[in-house]
């Protein structure tokens, strides 16, 4: 049975997104790293770079799969996670302890095309 | 009907019905009628195995076999009769894809092996599965280094590189949408001065220089990776394999991607191919390496074995986001350079670059003293060199040919200027002869 937390936003992608005043927190949730298996490899954003709600942004790529990485927000890229260049498998254990990238938010209307924590739940069943 | 088609009547009969038209003929009704190909093949109805064998040899009696002062990037190098026998073998002959590991030991094994030597010829850190041939193994290290660089879409090529090379990156470019810009020659070699001014816009995401160059030049690339690296941008060094082996390597320059043809590892001429080509680079580099890498491992018995690794960014997996889509390995091809490294090894390699360049000296300063010679550069070269000629540059080497030697090739771009190669097959009496004949001729 994977984690879902309580307080944070969820995309269909399995993208979580935590927000703390204009910026949010990007990573992938506890279903996906699941899902994917041994992380061997994070695609990093680069800071300053424009994330669309919806678009690609990055990829994980496991033994057996590569996956993109879909944004949950608009936003630009003010942080990433470097830590995730060396040890990967940092998401096999704690996928929402180790965010993939910090962005300053455009738009917080955009949040309500996201799930909450209880809906979230219901897809991962 | 077709009479090396499989299929027999009935099959075709099945197959029309199915898609529901009478005839052939209706299947290529869209075709307009002046387009099609109405007669009959051009071969015989049928011959016996005697008829078969001698009627190639009488083809085969057509050639006029040249001895070969030529090179421009494939070389006639000594080439170990064990290794057309060993690739022969019917294990490395099938047209299976090292995919299930469990049993491709074998090829996973060779093909490891050649990206270990590749590396340890080169100085880089790791090397793919090889590539189609040096050529496109070049346009690939352009591709990376836009991918690597993110922001970029440009890429610059000195004009000291191979034009062949040259038309197979412009080639890639255009439909990558990748802006390709010439860095100048000075002097027969890549202008420094030039390429550095290029690199200030800050908007170069990759530098392509080649050593020795298309005059057969070693260049000197001292400063070209401390320049590139302060633009962020990528060093990529298309370097003569064999070459290598004495002359200081692309990582030794600080090159990020090393690329080229790996023909010059003993492989024959083959009348212009199959070759293959290698590409290598540092590894930060690894993820954006095309194709195929084996790594060694151990299995659940603690006993050596091989895998295809990193295959995850590889185009059957995420093809929308890989690099390139054209990276099948030429593996039996890598077999044979493979086998070629292993029975020449390090010295050996040596001696054949110790003796193509004494050699190569030694035409180069007989031609000179005929007085009908002079050299395009005065710059150090290895097997090859380019020289102008007082002579009639075509009716000189139609004079040669006819006397049984192909005597360099005609340097583009220029009415009288040749490039010479001379590799550890030719000998003395050879070298005499050619330049008896040029005298001759004069």
């Amino acid at each position: 049975m994977s984690t879902v937390l309580d307080g944070l936003y969820y995309s269909e992608s399995h993208e979580w997104l935590k927000v703390k005043g204009e910026f949010g927190y990007i990573g992938i949730t506890d279903y996906a790293q699941h899902q994917l298996g041994n992380v061997v490899y994070v695609d990093l954003p680069e800071v300053d770079d424009e994330l669309n709600q919806g678009e690609e942004f990055g990829a994980v790529e496991s033994v057996k799969a590569a996956s993109d990485l879909l944004s949950p927000i608009s936003g630009t890229v003010v942080e990433i996670n470097e830590a995730l260049e060396d040890k990967p498998e940092l998401l096999n254990e704690d996928a929402f302890n180790n965010w993939i990238c910090k962005v300053k938010i455009n738009d917080t209307a955009e949040l309500s095309n996201l799930m909450d924590a209880e809906a979230y739940k219901a897809i991962c069943e | 009907m077709y009479k090396y088609f499989p299929h027999t009547e009935s099959d075709i009969a099945e197959m029309l019905e199915r898609i529901g038209v009478s005839s052939l003929d209706d299947l290529y009704a869209e075709i307009p009628e002046s387009i099609r190909f109405d007669k009959d093949y051009n071969l015989h109805q049928s011959m016996s195995e005697d008829e078969v064998r001698s009627y190639f040899k009488e083809l085969g009696n057509l050639n006029h076999p040249l001895i070969s002062f030529a090179g421009g990037g494939a070389y006639d190098h000594y080439s170990p009769s064990v290794i057309a026998q060993l690739i022969a073998r019917s294990e490395y002959l099938t047209a299976y894809t090292p995919y299930q590991p469990e049993i491709s030991q074998g090829t996973l094994q060779y093909i490891f092996e050649f990206q270990s030597m590749i590396c340890e010829l080169t100085g880089m850190e790791c090397c793919n599965a090889s590539m189609y041939d040096g050529a496109t193994a070049t346009a690939e290290a352009m591709l990376m280094a836009i991918a690597h660089a993110k922001k970029r879409n440009k890429v610059i090529i000195s004009r000291t590189v191979s034009e062949r090379v040259i038309a197979v990156v412009e080639t890639y470019a255009r439909f990558h949408g990748v802006v390709l810009d010439y860095i100048p020659e000075k002097e027969g070699v890549t202008d420094k001065a030039a390429m550095e001014q290029m690199l200030a816009a800050d908007d170069v995401a990759g530098v392509i220089v080649s050593t020795p160059n298309r005059y057969g030049i070693i260049e000197d690339f001292t400063g070209f990776a401390e320049s590139t690296h302060a633009h962020k941008t990528l060093f990529i060094v298309n370097a003569d394999p064999s070459a290598m082996a004495v002359l200081k390597t692309p990582g030794e320059w600080g090159a990020d991607i090393a690329c080229g043809d790996g023909q010059s590892l003993g492989m024959p001429l083959n009348f212009g191919g199959p070759y293959v080509g290698y590409l290598a680079a540092t590894r930060d580099l690894v993820r954006k390496l095309p194709g195929r890498i084996v790594g060694a491992t151990k299995d659940v018995d603690g006993k050596r074995a091989f895998v295809l690794t990193l295959q995850a960014r590889e185009q059957h997996i995420r093809r929308q986001k890989a690099n390139s889509n054209i990276c099948s390995n030429q593996s039996l091809m890598a077999l044979y350079v493979t086998i070629y490294m292993a029975l020449m090894g390090k010295r050996g390699l040596q001696e054949v670059n110790e003796k193509s360049y004494a050699g190569a000296h030694y035409l180069c300063d007989k031609l000179l003293a005929t007085g009908k010679f002079s050299l395009c550069f005065d710059k150090p070269f290895l097997k090859e060199f380019a020289v102008r000629t007082t002579l009639n540059r075509e009716k000189l080497l139609k004079h040669l040919e006819e006397k049984g030697f192909l005597a360099g090739i005609p340097v583009e771009g220029t009415d009288d200027a040749l490039l010479f190669c001379v590799t550890e097959k030719r000998t003395r009496e050879e070298i005499d002869n050619l330049v008896s004949l040029i005298e001759q001729e004069g």
